[in-house]
Parts: structure tokens; C-alpha cells; sequence
């Protein structure tokens, strides 16, 4: 599944480039919204799911860790 | 008058919210100045990094594209934003997160100076990163000057409303510190979020239905393109997508980072983050657009007459009328104007403060800019001159005290500067800030990823961002902006064009200068590391805390 999500976020950046609705305002998505814009906001809806199954499935848990002092940290401390 | 009362009353709140977080936290640690202690609880975390990354720009200049440009402008700034920013805190804001509770990193040059083991290599990237900084402040100055003088219909000039939203701001930083920030930030995300779609709908039904708005924009030859993209080339709508990058790169972005509590709050902000873009761009890009439609409201009118003339054919207009011409079609204000004119006064009243709200998010780079100050340079040739025990204390509060002074400086100086630079916000901030970061990404992603990188390698990112910020400056403000649709040819090689100053700015092969910019820095980090590798490589104990997994 981690390397679902990752490629899911690289098919999404391809899928930012629609030159397929580049010229065309019709249909008006709901009546009033040109179908460019409307897939752009649909674009950015998926973006959210791409980015769930990034954090579910490809988080880095090593970072949850709780760290200790380094030496760095104690000397400004 | 009443929409200026609410604004002024959200002045007051945010100044309230500054010098409530003064009394109620020690403040006494640089720690907690500036970083609020590393103690962000989640929701404020995500609300205010989302506000911080909101300014002037996304409400006030993306609307004003809009109406200049049409829907590409969501395209080009915020769906793919929505993607790439998240990602950018997945996969480096929360490395900067775990490095900088290990080793108590306050801000980037920390890292980047332990790192590498350089220390005025990383004189040289503060000095780089806090001139790419000063742009974005200034257009939040000049944003402020520009919504207060549209919500009081003129009684309070452009000079005096950029100084007040200063001076307000100034005072909430001086006095909160990150604390005050991250509230104040928090409470205007809230904001921003609540009335936008209000504004949408409110608007559309003062217009008479967006349908029939739609109808007759697609009918006009002169603006049916604005519902495509046909004006722009695909070539230039993908260099946009290298802009966002910035974002991570930026200091008052990298700073935040520090400041959860838990690494684990960067989950929720990571996955919500595309929804916030949705709910803020999308009504600020619409009715951008729609605004074209307004004409009856006179001060959009004016606008559509000014952009009309500019485009006639044949018409002969000196530089000084164009300027003008230019200058009257901006539609940096016509969110403020589309309320002015539809929405009924109470809705204007707190549309306006919401507008405010986001203006106001130059509070960040203000304190990040001292922060960076701070540490940066005073905290890192001062410590050795300074005796431990006692003195550390003294140290401490004198560390406090620099950020504080340093916070009215930035602004007293932003906002002079914002006073002398009549260019568009939007022109300003993709020119200069957001391709200058982006460009400085491959810092980030060398040091946190990239064993062989060295501190050369990061010292030639850093000069040729510069040089190449400085190249396109010099551009700019050379080469006067020809008449839209048509450009200059600035750099050829034989016949073909390289590098070409158009109206909208310059291009290198048709695309935004951060494209190129970005890449030749990556080119320049992987190139010079690997020639002195033999010189510059970072003792294994250093590796070894970066790469131990």
C-alpha cells in the first residue's frame, strides 16, 4: 500500500496537466461553473484522498520517537 | 461606514490576542519567543500553518488574477499547491520537525550550518533567504493599504492604511511572539474559511443568479476566454507547478514546523490542508472571474474601461499612460469592491475583516525574519563572547529582546519600501519570493535526504539563487512590459528566443524563470558536492545522526 500512495500522488501531478479541458468552458458543471475549473476542484477533492493514503500507509513512524537530548541540545540548554 | 468599524474592531482583537499571549506566557526562553515553546496543540497547528501560507496574495492577488486572467488561475496556483505543499511537509516538514526537537534547531540556517558543519556558508544563506522574505512582507503592507482604503471608500489613504495594519501587526508579534502569532493566525483562517463561501453565494444572488453571469461571459468574444485556458500555453501552466515548492522552503514555513507539539499533528494538517485551498481559492477565483460580469458597479467599470483601452488595436499610449492604464485595471481590490457593491452592509462588514484577516499574515515572515536574525547571526557570534552560568540567562533575554527590535525594523523598513513600489502584488511574489525559494528547495532535500551533499554544493545553490533572482530583477525593471500579447526578446541563441520579457513578466523557453532556476540549483548542488566531496564531507558522527536509519 505505501507504494500505492506514493503513486497515487505521481498520477495525480501527471493528472495536473489537462490539456484535454484546455479550451473548452462547456459543460457548465451545476449550471455555472466552466468544466476547467470544476475539474480543478474535483483535482484538488482527490488530492485529499492521495494525501490520506500517504499519511496512512507511508508514514514515517521512525520520526514519532521520542527523541533525547543531543548534545547540541543540552549545551543550549 | 460600518464595515470599517468591524475592520477596526478585528484590529483591535488581534492587537488584544498579541498582548494576551504576552501576559499569559513567560516568554522568558528564545524557545518560547520564538517558537511558542514547541507546544502548538493540532488544531491550532493546522489553522495557523494554513493562514500562514495565506496572505495578501491568495485572497486579494489571486482574485485580481482571476479577473484578469480567468479560471487558469486556480489551475496554476491552487489545486496544484493543494497537492505539492502537503506533500513537501510529508515528506521534509516533518524531518525538520524530528531534527529540530533532537537538536534544538530554531530556524533552517541551524540545520543547515550543523549539517554540513559550515558557519558562514550559513551567514551567506540567511542573508539570501531573508532578502527573498522582504518582497512577501511588503505585499502584505501593501495589501493592507489596499483593503483599507476600499472599505472606507477612500478616508483612510493607501499610505496610512499600510501603516496602521504595520503597526498593528508589528505590535501583536512584538508582544506574542509565535504564541500570539499562531492565535491571531488561527482566528483568521477560521475567518477566511467561514465567510468565503458566504461571500460566493451572497454575491451570485446580488448578480442575479451565476447562471445568467456565465451565460453572458461566454457570450462576449472579450471574455469567454477567461472560462478556458486558451490564453496561456501548457508549457507555462506546468512551470507553475514548480511555484509551490516554495512553500516548505520558506523560513517562517520551515520555523512552524518546529512548533507541534507532536510529530503526529502534521497527519491531520497534511490531509486537510487540499480542503482549505478548495474553500478559500475557489470562491476568491470565482468571483475574480465574475467580476467581469459587474459592470454595475462603477469602480469595476472603470477597471474593464481601463483594460479595454490597453487592448485596443492601433491605439498609440506612451509608457506613462500605460502604466496608468495598468495600474487602473488592477483588480487586487475587486473582491472588496464586488462586496461593496451586493452584499448587504453586515455581510460587507465581515467579509471585509476577513479579507483583513488574511492580509494580515505577514506576522510570520515578520517573526521569522527576527527569529532568523536572532539565531542566525546575533546568537551565533555572540554565544562564544558570552560567559555560561549567570550569563546564560542574561544571554536568553538578550536573544528576546534583539527578535523584539528586530520585529519593528523589518516592518518600519518593509513598509517603507511597500510606500515606493506601485507593481502588481501578484508580479512581485511569483518574481521574486516564490521562485527564489523554490530554487533554494534543493537545500532541503540535499540535506535531509543526500549523504554525499556538502556545504560547496549548498553554497552554490545559494549564489546562483541569488544571482538568478537578481537577473530577473534586472529584467524587470529594464525592459519596460511591451503590450499584452506580444513580447521581448531579451537572450536568443541564433533564432530562437531564450529569455523574453512579455507583460506578465519573464520567461525563459516560454515558462516561468523558476523552472530553470530550481533545476540548475539541483544541477549545482549534485555537481559541486560530488567534485568536493574529498574536502567537504561532514564527519561520519555528523552522517551518522542525519542517515542512522
Amino acid at each position: 500500500m505505501r507504494r500505492t500512495a506514493i503513486a497515487a500522488v505521481a498520477v495525480l501531478y501527471v493528472l495536473h496537466q489537462d490539456v484535454w479541458f484546455w479550451r473548452e468552458a462547456r459543460p457548465l458543471v451545476f449550471g455555472f461553473m466552466p468544466i476547467g475549473l470544476f475539474y480543478h476542484a474535483a483535482f484538488t477533492v482527490a488530492s485529499a484522498g492521495a494525501l490520506w493514503l500517504l499519511v496512512t500507509f507511508a508514514w514515517p513512524t521512525h520520526l514519532e520517537e521520542e527523541p533525547g537530548a543531543s548534545p547540541r541540545r543540552r549545551e543550549s540548554a | 461606514m460600518i464595515p470599517a468599524v468591524v475592520v477596526f474592531t478585528y484590529l483591535g482583537v488581534v492587537l488584544y490576542i498579541g498582548i494576551f499571549a504576552f501576559r499569559t506566557t513567560r516568554q522568558s526562553s528564545a524557545e518560547d519567543y520564538f517558537l511558542a515553546g514547541r507546544s502548538i496543540g493540532p488544531t491550532v497547528f493546522l489553522l495557523s500553518l494554513f493562514g500562514t501560507n495565506m496572505t495578501a496574495f491568495s485572497i486579494l492577488g489571486a482574485s485580481g488574477h482571476a479577473f484578469a486572467n480567468g479560471i487558469v488561475t486556480f489551475g496554476l496556483m491552487a489545486s496544484s499547491s493543494a497537492l505539492i505543499i502537503p506533500v513537501c511537509l510529508f515528506a521534509i516538514g516533518t524531518r525538520l520537525w524530528a531534527l529540530g526537537k533532537r537538536n534544538g534547531f530554531m530556524t533552517p540556517v541551524q540545520m543547515f550550518r550543523d549539517r554540513w558543519e559550515c558557519g558562514h556558508i550559513g551567514t551567506v544563506i540567511f542573508v539570501v533567504q531573508a532578502a527573498l522574505l522582504v518582497p512577501y512582507i511588503i505585499i502584505a503592507v501593501m495589501g493592507g493599504g489596499t483593503v483599507l482604503q476600499a472599505i472606507t471608500n477612500g478616508y483612510v489613504p493607501y499610505w496610512l492604511g499600510g501603516a496602521i495594519v504595520s503597526s498593528v501587526v508589528m505590535a501583536y508579534v512584538f508582544l506574542g511572539g509565535m504564541r500570539g502569532t499562531a492565535w491571531v493566525n488561527a482566528l483568521q483562517t477560521t475567518l477566511f474559511l467561514l465567510f468565503g463561501t458566504i461571500a460566493v453565494f451572497v454575491i451570485g444572488s446580488g448578480m442575479g443568479g451565476f447562471r445568467q453571469a456565465m451565460e453572458a461571459l461566454l457570450s462576449s468574444p472579450a471574455t469567454s476566454p477567461l472560462l478556458t485556458r486558451e490564453r496561456v500555453s501548457p508549457m507555462y501552466f506546468f512551470s507553475y507547478t514548480f511555484i509551490p515548492l516554495s512553500s516548505i522552503a520558506f523560513p517562517h514555513i520551515c520555523i512552524f514546523c518546529l512548533t507541534a507539539r507532536n510529530v503526529t499533528y502534521f497527519r491531520r494538517t497534511i490531509v486537510l490542508y487540499p480542503i482549505c485551498m478548495l474553500l478559500i481559492w475557489l470562491p476568491s477565483v470565482f468571483l475574480g472571474v465574475i467580476a467581469n460580469q459587474a459592470t454595475a458597479v462603477p469602480a469595476i467599470e472603470a477597471k474593464l474601461e481601463a483594460r479595454a483601452q490597453l487592448a485596443s488595436p492601433g491605439t498609440t499610449l506612451t509608457p506613462d499612460d500605460r502604466a496608468r492604464l495598468r495600474a487602473q485595471a488592477a483588480g487586487d481590490d475587486v473582491i472588496l469592491r464586488l462586496v461593496d457593491g451586493y452584499a448587504p452592509l453586515w455581510l460587507a462588514a465581515l467579509l471585509g475583516a476577513a479579507v483583513m484577516a488574511a492580509v494580515m499574515a505577514s506576522d510570520s515572515q515578520i517573526l521569522a525574519l527576527s527569529t532568523m536574525f536572532t539565531e542566525d547571526v546575533f546568537a551565533f557570534y555572540q554565544r562564544s563572547s558570552i560567559p555560561t552560568g549567570a550569563g546564560t540567562r542574561r544571554f536568553q533575554d538578550m536573544q528576546v529582546l534583539t527578535g523584539r527590535v528586530f520585529v519593528v525594523i523589518v516592518t518600519a523598513v518593509a513598509y517603507a519600501i511597500a510606500l515606493r513600489i506601485p507593481q502588481s502584488i501578484f508580479d512581485i511574489a511569483t518574481q521574486y519570493a516564490f521562485a527564489g525559494y523554490s530554487s533554494l528547495v534543493p537545500l532541503l532535500v540535499a540535506a535531509l535526504f543526500w549523504r554525499h551533499s556538502t556545504r560547496w554544493g549548498a553554497l552554490a545553490t545559494t549564489v546562483w539563487t541569488a544571482t538568478a533572482v537578481a537577473g530577473v530583477a534586472v529584467i524587470q525593471s529594464n525592459i519596460p512590459p511591451p503590450p499584452p500579447g506580444s513580447s521581448i526578446t531579451v537572450w536568443s541563441l541564433g533564432d530562437l528566443p531564450i529569455v523574453t520579457r512579455a507583460a506578465t513578466g519573464t520567461f525563459v523557453w516560454g515558462m516561468l524563470p523558476v523552472v530553470p532556476m530550481t533545476l540548475i540549483s539541483a544541477l549545482l548542488m549534485i555537481v559541486v558536492s560530488y567534485a568536493t566531496r574529498n574536502i567537504a564531507m561532514p564527519s561520519d558522527g555528523t552522517l551518522k545522526r542525519y542517515f542512522a536509519a
